[in-house]
């Protein structure tokens, strides 16, 4: 199963890179643990993301779209980095997790969300929906 | 926590411990079913400590101790049974310090090379290519006889037969848990990624059963490719077999339609397609270029998988460079089926005429004597050719050879789109 592996920020990340000699000392151990996840075919993909005050956000109400400029309060609900690791199951990317170097100078937390696989869609997709796809992927196509 | 849940935390920490653990047990006792033994007994005392002590900083290494002391407790009970056994119990008592640390300070084994050892001992020359799949889900995927038996369809008792048979000829052959240097090497490693492809193909192109694609063999052999990348990140066709696979697991959800009907490569919908697994594919792709290897069989499977992967739709797909490549590949590894697949980029690139000369030429060939992709194709050229009733018949003909009964059906409805 692929999971997504977020971040979450905190006060610290908000604030931007820490000074070099942390960042060094995060990277090395933060390297270690990447290196690990590779060898053991688990990582898919990963990054780190700026703080919230590089970020915007665009607010949806009916016909109406605001463009809202970060930062954004509710520290603890945004996101600082996230991983994409392919596991056969939530255990196994429990057990990954807990391996992983505290990403941050204070206390911190990491939140694993599994992806929506095709088996769980079942028979939601049906023949029916399909076909009406089908239709409207040849209308888009000019056929 | 309650105790089901601490069994399965524990439970899960040694899934990712197992086959390093394997590797170095087996390598020490120079016995697959010992190591295997031994690992589970690390694990049983895994499950008493644990709960007391809480999950140690290097559970590895811990885990590793624990077998070890187990092995020579063992090795001490039976060592007036027999000389080998009482030579191992010396060698390790030689080796003085039993703790975690000094352990953990042993294996302390950067470049994994203990795991590839593992590897290559699985997939080793000696043994069938079936059987070395199977083993090396056991050893190094950690499957079950069970769910082994159940990817490919098989029963738990052949499965389990075949993996004992292949334990016993490593043993009877006395092969090396060790990584190959040098030409044999080249050799030993073209072993392991076949056996890799195997795997993937078996889940990609099920050649038997009810249903087209069997997604977690594929999710096996992609974990077993990127390990093999991660631990020999300098070998072209290593990177060339995971940029295969990576992105032609990349169209598995699109390649079966909701009614698990088969849906070819050129009518798939490609917004279906993993952007992130051809992203990954691309990028190995590039990588095993960049070392030279461009013209390495995986490698120039891979480029041309990359063609379709980097075509937005089926029509800005470029044939051309596709037939090209295809070229290349009937030097590199010369086959009917290469060939086969040759004649079908011909016809795309230069019409179904083009095709159809490339087919006539490789018609007689043993290996494809019952191999349903050769009246499939030869059926779809005589069908853009314009003559339906020849293609019908090679469409029937296609459809009697094929064991996959969704292809079955595709292949029957094209038979029956060529009525007059």
């Amino acid at each position: 199963m692929r999971v997504m592996v977020f971040v979450k920020a905190t006060e610290d990340s908000e604030k931007g890179l820490p000074p070099t000699e942390d960042m060094t000392a995060m990277f090395e151990a933060m390297g270690k643990f990447n290196e690990e996840l590779v060898n053991a075919g688990v990582m898919v993909d990963g990054d780190g993301l700026k703080p919230s005050s590089h970020g915007k956000r665009i607010a949806f109400d009916g016909p109406n779209r605001s463009v809202i400029d970060g930062p954004f309060a509710e520290t603890r609900e945004l996101v600082a980095g996230y991983w994409v690791w392919e596991v056969k199951d939530m255990d196994e990317a429990v057990a990954w997790a807990k391996r992983c170097p505290n990403p941050m100078p204070g206390p911190s937390e990491l939140e694993i969300r599994p992806f929506y696989e095709m088996e769980d869609f079942g028979d939601a997709l049906t023949p029916e929906l399909a076909e009406q796809e089908q239709k409207l992927r040849e209308r888009l196509s000019g056929e | 926590m309650a105790k089901d849940e601490t069994h399965r935390a524990i439970e899960a920490v040694f899934r990712i411990e197992r086959a390093r653990l394997i590797a170095t047990l087996a390598r020490m006792t120079r016995d697959v079913d010992r190591a295997e033994e031994l690992a589970q007994e690390a694990l049983l005392i895994a499950l008493t400590e644990w709960p007391k002590s809480g999950v140690p900083d290097k559970p590895g290494a811990w885990l590793t101790a624990a077998a070890k002391r187990r092995l020579i407790d063992g090795a001490r009970h039976e060592a007036m049974r027999t000389r080998k056994q009482a030579e191992i119990a010396r060698e390790l008592d030689e080796e003085p310090d039993m703790r975690v640390e000094a352990v953990e300070a042993a294996i302390d084994d950067p470049l994994g090379d203990e795991l590839l050892g593992l590897i290559f001992a699985a997939c080793h020359p000696v043994i069938s290519p079936e059987a070395r799949a199977a083993l090396t889900l056991r050893l190094v995927g950690g499957l079950t006889v069970e769910e082994i038996a159940r990817a490919f369809l098989s029963n738990d008792a052949a499965v389990a037969a075949r993996i004992t048979r292949a334990k016993k000829a490593i043993a009877k052959a006395g092969v090396q848990f060790e990584v190959p240097r040098g030409a044999e090497l080249t050799a030993r490693l073209g072993s392991v990624l076949e056996v890799i492809y195997l795997i993937f193909n078996e889940g990609y192109a099920a050649t038997t059963g009810p249903s087209l694609v069997r997604p977690p063999l594929c999710a096996e052999a992609q974990r077993l490719a990127r390990i093999l990348a991660g631990l020999m990140p300098e070998q072209p066709e290593v990177l060339g077999l995971l940029a295969l696979v990576e992105i032609q697991a990349s169209r598995l959800a699109a390649r079966a339609g909701p009614d698990g009907r088969f849906v070819p490569l050129t009518e798939q919908n490609r917004a279906r397609w993993d952007q992130l697994l051809i992203r990954r594919g691309l990028n190995a792709l590039a990588r095993a270029e960049a070392l030279d290897g461009a013209d390495g069989p995986y490698a120039l499977q891979a480029a041309l998988a990359a063609c379709h992967a980097r075509a937005r739709s089926a029509e800005e797909t470029d044939w051309v460079r596709i037939a090209a490549l295809y070229d290349r590949l009937g030097r590199a590894m010369p086959s009917p089926v290469v060939e086969l697949n040759r004649a079908v980029a011909y016809s795309m690139a230069f019409g179904p005429e083009a095709g159809l000369r490339l087919v006539d030429a490789i018609a007689d060939a043993a290996a494809l004597r019952h191999y349903a992709p050769l009246p499939a194709a030869r059926g779809d050229f005589l069908f853009r050719a314009g003559r339906t009733d020849e293609a019908r018949a090679q469409f029937e003909a296609a459809a009697a050879l094929s064991g996959n009964e969704r292809e079955r059906d595709f292949l029957l409805a094209r038979a029956a789109a060529c009525a007059p």
